[in-house]
């Protein structure tokens, strides 16, 4: 059974068999607007907190999308090159950004869960 | 986000119902997109008909004896050969020849002129009008109006339908149809459309009643943005600034060639140079290959690596269904077809020098 958290900065995570699944929160997709454009990360490549990974394009702006925990990208979402607009219409769904390898599953801890999320963006 | 400094407009409660999203541009706390989203906003300008609140620029009205002198005087422009009701891009240069801000300027009668001037350089254009004004025997009178634009192939009807009647008015045409009332066939979105300036209690019926069309919508400050650049329409600030002539611009077309060696305008002694030397960059189209949008800001090479110029706005363009910018290049790399690649992050974007403007005007010319 797949666990989600979420960060301050408006990502969630859904961990299971210690791969992180990670998408931007409906909440964010709304204050971005229509994307036009998601940068997505190779495989292979190894993350610190913090870490931009992916940058997501609306018509307006480029805002990066952090790494929420340490790791290795192990795939991305390739059906965003040709329909970014997925992130809008299902942000926590079919419009996930990419998956990693965690490095120290300690460090979920620090992540919210989603009641506290909920009252983060209240 | 907006700050508490910032200006608010006149019809914000209005915007506020409407569960518009509010940010800063130009000093005023101005809607940004309403709930249909910036990409849905643009579409229906171009289909139907879009309303903006644009009350952030400012309207002059200029009259008086001398009224064409002083016009004259400020702008590069030959103000007693407009036909009134004729209006006219012009700007306001600086010694230099170089940009303090574009405007449109509508003869209203004899020695009567409005000015619409951009939001951002507002007041530092009436300090300047007034300083030249002393010399002059005329009244420069900033106008309190809420001031609200209509674009898109329908805005005519909808216009039509709300009892304001714009028959016979052409683009680049201005007339006074009520008291207190300006209205102009023109725009920022490359479409058909009007800018009406009126009264704040007259605006909040007009809107009433155009609101109650199915065919007009809210239009946010981000499709005016997104629709403009289409259009290949400048931003003061962005892409042209008082760094730039009309010549590096390629805005030279806005200034009659009979007064640009003998013109007595701010400016007429640097332009004639500038236009002779030729500009060493000049503003052009930039189309990049594939999704990603390249924005202002980002610098521009040669496909030696060279540096090439730099783009002063950039994003996607709806219509276009693809990226699109505009920027400066070198004057040997102008021609469109060119190719020069942008850095955005790190990663060299090819970007193609394209015409402009990106989907063609549709302006109601006769």
């Amino acid at each position: 059974m797949a666990k989600t958290y979420f960060t301050s900065d408006h990502e969630w995570l859904s961990v299971e068999g210690g791969i992180a699944t990670v998408g931007i929160t409906d909440y964010a997709q709304e204050q971005l607007g229509d994307l036009v454009f998601v940068e997505l990360p190779d495989v292979g490549k190894k993350l610190t907190k913090g870490d931009t990974a992916v940058v997501v394009e609306s018509v307006k702006a480029a805002s990066d999308v952090y790494a929420p925990v340490d790791g290795e990208i192990t795939e991305a979402n390739g059906t965003l090159s040709s329909d970014p607009s997925l992130v809008n219409s299902s942000a926590s769904g079919a419009g996930w950004l990419w998956k990693m390898k965690l490095a120290d599953e300690s460090q979920l801890a620090g992540l919210m869960d989603e009641a506290a999320y909920k009252a983060h963006i209240g | 986000m907006t700050g508490d400094d910032d200006k608010h407009l006149p019809l914000e409660d209005i915007h506020t119902a409407v569960g518009a999203r509010f940010g800063a541009f130009a000093g005023w706390s101005m809607p940004l997109t309403y709930p249909a989203g910036v990409m849905k906003e643009h579409l229906h300008t171009r289909e139907h008909a879009g309303l903006f609140d644009i009350s952030h620029m400012k309207l002059f009205e200029v009259s008086g004896p001398q009224a064409i002198a002083l016009l004259d005087r400020a702008c590069p422009l030959d103000a007693g050969t407009l036909e009134i009701s004729q209006s006219k891009l012009t700007f306001f240069l600086n010694e230099a020849g170089g940009i303090l801000d574009d405007l449109i300027v509508t003869r209203l009668g004899n020695e009567r002129f409005m000015v619409v001037a951009n939001a951002g350089n507002a007041v530092a254009d009436e300090k300047h009008l007034r300083e030249l004004a002393r010399d002059f025997d005329v009244r420069v009178e900033p106008l309190d109006r809420v001031f609200l634009a209509i674009q898109g192939p329908e805005a005519w009807a909808a216009l039509s339908r709300a009892g304001i009647e714009t028959g016979s008015l052409l683009f680049m045409h201005g007339v006074e149809p009520r008291k207190n009332w300006f209205m102009s066939r023109s725009g920022y979105t490359g479409e058909d459309g009007f800018e009406i300036g009126l009264p704040a209690a007259d605006a909040r019926e007009l809107v009433a009643k155009l609101l109650e069309d199915e065919r007009v919508m809210w239009i946010g400050l981000a499709a005016r943005d997104s629709l403009r650049l289409e259009a290949g329409l400048c931003l003061h600030g962005q892409d042209i600034t008082p760094e730039t002539d009309p010549a590096a611009a390629a805005l030279m077309w806005a200034i009659p060639r009979d007064i640009r060696a003998t013109g007595a305008f701010i400016g007429a002694d640097a332009l004639p140079a500038a236009v002779e030397r030729g500009p060493p960059q000049k503003r052009v189209g930039l189309k990049p290959e594939g999704r990603q949008p390249v924005r202002g800001g980002a610098a521009l090479f040669d496909a030696d690596g060279n540096p090439a110029g730099h783009v002063t706005s950039g994003g996607f363009g709806p219509s276009a269904g693809h990226p699109v910018a505009m920027g400066y290049v070198s004057t040997s790399l102008a021609k469109p077809g060119t190719r020069v690649f942008a850095d955005v992050r790190g990663t060299k974007i090819p970007v193609d020098v394209s015409p402009l403007p990106f989907t063609q005007h549709r302006y109601r010319k006769g």
